[in-house]
């Protein structure tokens, strides 16, 4: 007979069941995510009442910011085979006489929405980081001499013809702005296309409610 | 940090103990990750995707195309002009006759709301009906269908009024989408977006005095 050993327990809990709520719930995240894809310019977009949802893709999104810079952005399309937006890019190319290396093609496909001249497109290809990206961003260029958007629409429309337009402004943006991309988009002979709003609920006087 | 516990056997005397527990792995690590990747996940998911307004302008005029000739009777103004302001007359604004009286309301639910509920009464109640109906179980109709019922009724529709949008240069993009909304709360079947014209303009300047509309209206 010794001494009496202690015996050193600490507890234990048992983590399975948090573990396995753990990775369920892990699961359910990842296959739900859908990632929002890095957007040029912070848009707090107006209410409406609808709740008719965005299209998936074949989308053409016209983006306003609070400082009335344009950005333009269009999807691969369902096909992505088809590489729409490496066309779209190559005949802005041709259009304003640049020649786009597969490299810079390639880093376009993989972007979002842009705003900025064409020809200042391959030194915003390029840029080493974001940061020098955002600064380049200035908006396309809308006005009659050099409008630029309207190319980016036509030429969109060119290689996917079921496109679908939206709209994303910005509730500060300013009205001829805002009218001047529909005048753009009605040149295009687009004059069906939606308006990206925020949801909000919807209120009838009395004597126009139907019982 | 993962801790193997073996129970070394006992040699010697005594007889040989059965090993009391197995082994344990330390899940601190796993649960740590699983529980950041967790969070993650939780926070860059967007649930609602965001929803659009679906808007439809009549095709431009071709070049040596007249303009359709509007029933001036039907023609239902509204004037969005500089700090959410919202006006409207009925008529046509002919500066060799007398100009038509111009209200100034808002965009509750009293104001613009109410004026084209009031206007656009019999096709608001058509649609309104329908969507009952449809809702309560008379009507048994898929949705899209209910879709297509609400454009045959707007095509139909012979005495709502025509809504002319004009909107002065001040004006956020905001107020475009209320008044588009607008639209679409009151099933208003025929509208589009004009620019404001100088008669409108000076009207407009009249009703709300020279204070604000000196920087609206250039």
């Amino acid at each position: 007979m010794g001494k009496i050993k202690l015996a050193v327990k600490t507890p234990r809990i048992d983590m399975t069941p948090m573990v396995d709520l753990f990775f369920l719930l892990l699961v359910f995240f990842i296959l739900t995510a859908t990632f929002r894809p890095e957007e040029a310019a912070p848009i707090k977009t107006p209410t409406s009442t609808s709740s008719t949802p965005i299209p998936d893709s074949h989308l053409v999104t016209i983006l306003i910011s609070k400082d009335d810079k344009v950005f333009f952005n269009v999807d691969n399309g369902t096909d992505s085979t088809e590489r729409i937006r490496a066309k779209v890019l190559q005949a802005i190319g041709s259009q304003y006489k640049i020649k786009f290396t597969p490299k810079e093609i390639k880093k376009f496909e993989g972007l979002a929405s842009f705003g900025l001249p064409a020809d200042k497109l391959q030194a915003f290809l390029n840029a080493p980081d974001t940061k020098t990206r955002e600064a380049m961003q200035i908006g396309i260029p809308i006005d009659s001499i050099d409008n630029q958007l309207m190319m980016w629409i036509r030429f969109a429309r060119t290689y996917n013809n079921n496109l679908e337009f939206a709209i994303k402004g910005d509730g500060d943006a300013n009205y001829p702005v805002v009218k001047k991309v529909i005048a753009i988009l009605q040149d295009n002979n687009v004059n069906k296309f939606n308006l990206t709003t925020d949801l909000k609920g919807v209120e009838i006087p009395e004597e126009f409610i139907i019982k | 940090m993962a801790e193997i516990v073996q129970d070394e056997g006992h040699k010697g005397k005594g007889k040989r103990k059965p090993k009391k527990h197995g082994t344990h792995i330390d899940m601190t690590p796993m649960v740590d990750l699983a529980c950041l990747l967790l969070t993650f996940f939780m926070l860059t998911t967007a649930f609602n995707k965001p929803k659009v307004m679906e808007i439809i302008l009549p095709e431009k005029p071709k070049e040596n195309e007249k303009p359709p000739e509007l029933d001036k009777d039907r023609a239902l103004n509204i004037l969005l002009v500089e700090n959410d302001k919202v006006l409207w007359y009925v008529g046509l604004a002919d500066p060799n006759k007398t100009l038509p009286v111009l209200t100034e309301v808002d965009f509750s639910k009293d104001g613009i709301r109410k004026v084209l509920l009031q206007r656009n009464k019999e096709l608001y109640a058509r649609v309104a009906n329908m969507k009952k109906d449809v809702t309560e179980g008379k009507l048994k109709i898929p949705r899209d269908s209910v879709e297509s019922r609400i454009k045959r009724f707007y095509k139909q529709d012979k005495s709502g009024p025509i809504v002319l949008i004009k909107a002065a240069d001040g004006v956020k993009y905001r107020n475009i989408v209320d008044i588009m909304d607008e639209m679409a709360i009151t099933n208003i079947a025929r509208y589009t977006l004009v620019d404001i014209n100088p008669v409108e303009k000076m009207m407009v300047k009249t009703k709300l005095g020279s204070k604000s509309s000196v920087t609206a209206i250039k």
